[in-house]
């Protein structure tokens, strides 16, 4: 990696990778996140769950400012999120996201897919940007697929190369929205087992899904989320076991039924 | 009979029997497959000797290829008097283009393929430097058509013919589809003032005929513009016939655009790529191979819309014709300039559309499986 001296981070000392205070999000009259408070720290796992439309992923895509803020303090890597187009580059450069419909470039080779943030955002030399490209496809265990389109790979397949994509500008913080819900159960398996791997090298993570066996063996924390609230946060252990709230055992209990 | 056992992994793949593949199939299936379409068949098969025998006749076997007017032509052949179009044929390609001075046009004209190439053609080795050159080359040509810097010097009325249409064309499709693509883009902003310009822009130049724009260009402008302006007519032209086809662009891009999901520019910005680097190398990539065969569409309506200068006084081949059918040696020789000048506009048009089919081909079998 091209570790610039002279790109201090300001988070260095900075104890939380995300901190988020009173945060309000409107969309149109619509109140979708209402008054979220959550801190994350360097390395911590979180898990978030709850019912359809609860804001789960207006959550996590304010942290990379997909969707913008109007009250509340976002604070990412120790960079505050205004309008400030640098700030907003600074922190997109820290956070990886994974969408749900893996959202890969279709006319590009996997290993353009890849390269394109590392030579375009970062101007890295090209030959060193594909090395980078590769060493994550092997981490995400697809390298013979480096040549072919996206259109050519399976879904599961296709998240992997999504995940190897945001890894290559070595992010520090990665957010996850849903990335296995849309694909077919034997796929499943094979991106968790990439994630579990990535989540045991101690990267930051946000982890939007519903696989409660992921939440069990990586999650350091669960949040259920309901009508823009957080309702309830603990450990996998305590949340799964000894539910406080009426709304989470009700989810709980949908949820279970249905796996 | 007993029945035979059915031997597993001893079926070897045979070829499909001759019914379904040969050519007496082809007719079967293609011409000969129903009642309605064997009528069809028999009709087209006579429509087609009543039309073609004759047609060959008058262009070729009947024809004259030369002499001294229409008469002399007469004398010689019943069918086309091609005698006339081979007389008048410099004039169709330069217009009034200085005789001492035609090589320039036809430099040009090489140096517009060797432009093209790079172009059309994503496989040459070194294309980016080629890229360069095309680039390029509106200047050189400017500068040789015009002369000035070491050229004599030539006045844009004497252009005409073929050459003013390709110099109508070519400017007219380098420039559209940048123009086009900005507007498309401008049309689709966040920021009020540039969407509000754009969407103007765009409704009142599809809101007006070209002939309207052309007649504005020729008259109107002098109106406006402060007196003792120099703008050449040409040059007035170029603009407005550029500005049409941009708006027409613009809107068939917007389609392209509106085509490509959401979540392409929000991945291109969750990796850091900023506004122009997602629109240049995802979005549009993207947006214009589908909008393919409408800007190739838009091309090929502006290059026959170029025949329209005739009404403001320029001398494209169809103005060329009808002054040439004046010409009292040659007068009642309709069929031959029309035929002449419609194949000349059908060979340019018809390789656009080629290319264009080509291309889609291409990219769909890079991209999609
Ligand atoms: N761009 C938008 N404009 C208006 N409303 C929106 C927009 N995006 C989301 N919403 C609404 O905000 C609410 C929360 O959406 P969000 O996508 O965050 O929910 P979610 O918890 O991720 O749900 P799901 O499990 O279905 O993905 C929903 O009611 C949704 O309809
Ligand atoms: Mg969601």
């Amino acid at each position: 990696m091209s570790e610039d001296p002279n790109d201090s981070h300001p988070s260095e000392g900075s104890e939380y990778a995300v901190v988020m205070r009173n945060v309000h999000k409107w969309f149109g009259p619509f109140h979708v996140l209402k008054d979220l408070n959550l801190n994350v720290a360097r390395g911590e796992k979180i898990v978030i769950c709850g019912p359809s439309g609860s804001g789960k992923s207006t959550l996590i895509r304010c942290i990379n400012r997909l969707e913008e803020h109007q009250e509340g303090d976002i604070i990412v890597d120790g960079t505050e999120l205004t309008n400030d187009l640098k700030h907003i580059d600074q922190v997109r450069s820290e956070v990886g996201m994974v969408f749900q419909h893996f959202n890969l470039f279709p006319h590009l080779t996997v290993l353009e897919n890849c390269t394109l943030a590392p030579i375009w955002v970062k101007k890295m030399p090209r030959a060193e940007a594909e090395e980078i490209a590769m060493q994550y496809l092997e981490r995400v265990k697809i390298p013979e697929q480096a040549h072919k389109y996206p259109g050519q790979l399976s879904g599961g397949q296709q998240q992997r190369v999504a995940i190897a994509r945001s890894l290559c500008k070595r992010p520090r913080i990665m957010l996850f929205d849903e990335p296995t819900s849309a694909l077919d159960p034997e796929m499943i398996k094979e991106v968790l087992e990439v994630m579990v791997e990535l989540a045991g090298e101690g990267m930051t993570m946000l982890c939007v899904t519903h696989e409660m066996g992921f939440a069990k063996t990586v999650a350091d924390r669960v949040i259920f989320m309901d009508g823009g609230e957080i309702i309830e946060q603990n450990s996998p252990q305590e949340f799964f076991d000894n539910p406080q709230h009426e709304r989470t055992k009700l989810f709980l209990s949908q949820i279970l039924d249905h796996t | 009979m007993a029945p035979v056992p059915y031997k597993v992994g001893e079926h070897p793949d045979l070829p499909p029997p001759v019914s379904v593949t040969g050519p007496l199939a082809w007719l079967r299936n293609n011409l000969f497959s129903s009642p309605t379409n064997i009528v069809m068949t028999l009709v087209s098969v006579w429509l087609l000797y009543e039309l073609i025998p004759p047609m060959l006749d008058w262009m070729f076997f009947d024809a004259a290829f030369s002499g001294e007017n229409r008469d002399a032509c007469r004398a010689q052949a019943g069918g086309a008097c091609w005698a006339f179009i081979a007389e008048r044929f410099r004039l169709f390609t330069y217009g009034f283009y200085p005789a001492e001075e035609r090589w320039r046009v036809n430099l040009a004209f090489v140096l517009l393929l060797a432009a093209l190439v790079p172009v059309l053609y994503d496989r040459l080795p070194a294309r980016k430097i080629g890229l360069y050159y095309s680039m390029a080359f509106p200047l050189i040509a400017g500068w040789l058509l015009l002369g000035g810097w070491g050229l004599a010097p030539v006045d844009t009325d004497q252009f005409g013919g073929f050459m003013l249409t390709l110099v109508i064309g070519v400017t007219g499709i380098a420039f559209s589809l940048p123009i086009g693509i900005l507007l498309a883009l401008g049309r689709q902003s966040s920021l009020p003032i540039i969407r509000l310009f754009c969407v103007g822009f765009i409704e009142f130049i599809r809101g007006v005929p070209l002939i309207t724009l052309l007649f504005v260009a020729s008259t109107m402008l002098n109106y406006f513009l402060p007196k003792g302006t120099v703008f050449d007519l040409l040059l007035r032209v170029l603009i407005m016939v550029t500005l049409f086809a941009s708006a027409y662009m613009a809107e068939v891009i917007r389609g392209g655009l509106q085509a490509i999901p959401k979540g392409q520019v929000e991945a291109a910005e969750a990796i850091g790529m900023k506004y122009w680097q997602s629109m240049r190398l995802v979005v549009l990539p993207q947006a214009l191979k589908i909008s393919i065969p409408g800007i190739v569409n838009t091309f090929i309506g502006l290059y026959k819309d170029t025949t329209l200068v005739i009404i403001i006084g320029l001398l494209d081949p169809l103005g060329i014709g009808r002054s040439s059918l004046a010409d009292t040696k040659w007068t009642g020789l309709h069929n031959e300039v029309y035929l002449f000048v419609a194949i000349f506009f059908f060979i340019s048009c018809f390789s656009m559309s080629r290319y264009s089919l080509y291309l889609e081909k291409k990219l769909k079998t890079e991209h999609d499986h």
